[in-house]
């Protein structure tokens, strides 16, 4: 489905990831996690399209991204950046409307089939009650599923997401990281998604890549990648992990303290 | 309850709009009886004066509307970014060199060339490496380059002979004076093109406004809709001050006014602002010349209005909502 081969990136002349080799089938969901500036947002955007790498490319169904179209590649793939900040007062509607661009015209207006293909994905991200309200006066939660639903009207197959839920309370990470969980293993779409949290990545992710310092760590099974052993090297944290005793992938537990790290 | 989903806001304009051009025509230290109307020289100079008030309006207010989207910020408007100082100076630069006798497009082409170096100065200041837009720092550019280009232009105003001098102090104030068709051709086509194109893709608007990479993310080509965008505002903005000088603040104040009321999706927004800033500077006009035995400079009058609204939307800007 997506690859990466060799792909270097940066901004002006810094380099920020380095040499990253990774091959995503259909209908996986990979994780990539890091501390603060490993280049996970850097490693995304890359993937999205909208950051040319230095080196290496990235390949779409075989085809090197910078070769396909961009309305084509927003057919294909949809994205949620970190912080969509949005202060103008749209509707739910209006705003999942817009994720119908990539199939109309330049100059086109939507069809019937462009508001039904949005009143499903809002369907789906369980946001068709507010569909009249304002997205300037929603609560976060609702505003993330909001533009979830936009990403979903694009119908890609293909799902990219930085860290979705980093200002969401625990209830509406749970709720949200569900939603794509669903459409994951339901729909079979392939999801890419940038975690600050170790624990929840471990839950949701059938795969991570943990990068350092702009490389690749370790890529694997969370078993595989959330090891002690990984974690303290790599965070500089002292931490322990065990089962979790629900789903039994592996849990961060920290252990807080004055001494040094790795003592 | 469903104005903003409705056209009749916009019905309700056009029969504002046909009544300021009805007062517009009467109003003026002369008032015509009716039975005079058809033959006097005062009413062919009154329809010339509306006409291109209507095209001002309509050409700022849709600039406005423009930049705002572009840059994602309330405040952006041509006269607060420096972009009608750079259209001005262009004009004037035409002027005493005597290109407005030569032919007609020359103050015009001049002042867009002003207008765009203008803006992209601006924009190329105000950018961060990451490619944001932050407000402060544009706001601090636009009125520095505005500053500077002002200050060229008060260069040429000092140099400049008498008989043209009078000339290039009319660009300084603003005036919708109209003592022949001229100011008409020349700014009607820029404008009546640049609304055209910003109707027909006000969508690629309501997908800037979310910023440029969530934009890329929709298939949007930014870098491409942004440089046409900039340009058509740019051609709105110099031939609108190629043919009535620098008139301030209508493209804060009109988008401003309609966003409230119709919420800002473009497609709607684009085609009302236009009508609205036609309606506002009509009626501004007709205040500026009836209210005192001497008339005001339109642009006297709209910097009156639009000073103290910008610091009202300023001091606003603290709330999440871009209203």
């Amino acid at each position: 489905m997506l690859s990466l081969k060799n792909v270097s990136a940066g901004y002006g002349r810094k380099l920020v990831v380095r040499d990253i080799t990774m091959r995503v089938p259909e209908g996986e969901f990979v994780g990539l996690i890091g501390p603060n500036g490993s280049g996970k947002t850097t490693l995304l955007r890359v993937i999205s399209g909208v950051l040319a790498p230095f080196e290496g490319e990235v390949l779409l169904r075989g085809a090197p991204l910078r070769t396909i179209g961009k309305r084509r590649l927003a057919q294909m793939m949809a994205c949620l950046p970190q912080e969509l900040a949005l202060d103008l007062a749209f509707t739910v509607r209006e705003i999942v409307l817009m994720g119908r661009s990539p199939h109309l015209s330049r100059i086109g207006r939507e069809t019937r089939k462009d508001t039904e293909a949005a009143e499903k994905a809002m369907a789906v991200a369980d946001i068709a009650d507010i569909a009249d309200r304002y997205m300037t006066e929603i609560s976060g939660g609702e505003r993330q599923r909001a533009f979830i639903a936009m990403c979903l009207a694009q119908e890609p197959q293909i799902l990219l997401l930085d860290e979705p839920t980093s200002h969401l309370d625990v209830g509406h990470q749970l709720s949200l990281l569900d939603l794509v969980k669903r459409l994951n293993r339901r729909s079979g779409m392939t999801v890419v998604a940038v975690f600050h949290d170790l624990n929840l990545a471990s839950e949701y992710c059938d795969r991570l890549l943990l990068l350092h310092q702009g490389r690749a760590e370790a890529l694997g099974s969370p078993q595989e990648v959330l090891t002690v052993e990984i974690i303290r090297r790599v965070y500089q944290a002292k931490v322990v992990t065990e089962p979790n005793l629900v789903s039994g992938k592996p849990h961060i537990v920290i252990s807080a303290g004055t001494d040094p790290p790795g003592e | 309850m469903n104005v903003r989903r409705g056209w009749g806001i916009f019905v309700i304009l056009f029969a504002l709009l046909l009544g300021a051009c009805a007062l517009s025509l009467l109003a003026g230290p002369t008032w015509v009886p009716l039975s005079e109307m058809p033959e006097s020289s005062i009413v062919r100079m009154r329809i010339a004066r509306i006409l291109l008030a209507i095209i001002a309006g309509a050409g700022l207010s849709v600039s406005g509307v423009i930049f705002q989207a572009l840059l994602r910020n309330p405040l952006a408007e041509p006269y607060v970014l420096g972009v009608s100082s750079g259209a001005g100076l262009g004009a004037a630069v035409a002027i005493v060199l005597g290109l407005s006798s030569a032919g007609v497009w020359g103050v015009p082409l001049l002042a867009f060339a002003g207008a765009l170096g203008a803006i992209l100065l601006v924009y190329t200041l105000a950018r961060t490496s990451s490619g944001a837009v932050p407000v402060p720092t544009l706001l601090l550019s636009g009125v520095i380059v505005g500053a500077v280009l002002g200050s060229f232009l008060m260069f040429i105003v000092s140099i400049s002979e008498s008989e043209k001098l009078h000339n290039v102090m009319w660009w300084l104030l603003g005036s919708l004076q109209a003592l022949d068709w001229r100011p008409l051709e020349i700014s009607a086509p820029p404008v009546a093109a640049g609304l055209l194109t910003a109707i027909l893709l006000s969508r690629d608007l309501n997908l800037m406004t979310l910023g440029e990479e969530p934009a890329a993310h929709l298939g949007l080509n930014v870098e491409q809709t942004k440089k046409l965008f900039f340009l058509v505002a740019s051609l709105m903005t110099g031939a609108t001050v190629a043919a009535c000088g620098l008139i301030g603040f209508v493209g804060l104040i009109v988008p401003h006014i309609v966003r409230l009321i119709i919420g800002p999706d473009h497609r709607r927004l684009v085609p009302t602002s236009a009508l609205a800033g036609a309606t506002f500077l009509v009626l501004a006009d007709s205040f500026a010349r009836s209210v005192l035995p001497v008339e005001i400079p339109i642009g006297v009058v709209t910097a009156f209005l639009g000073g103290p609204f910008f610091l009202f939307i300023l001091r606003r800007r603290t709330s999440p909502y871009w209203r």
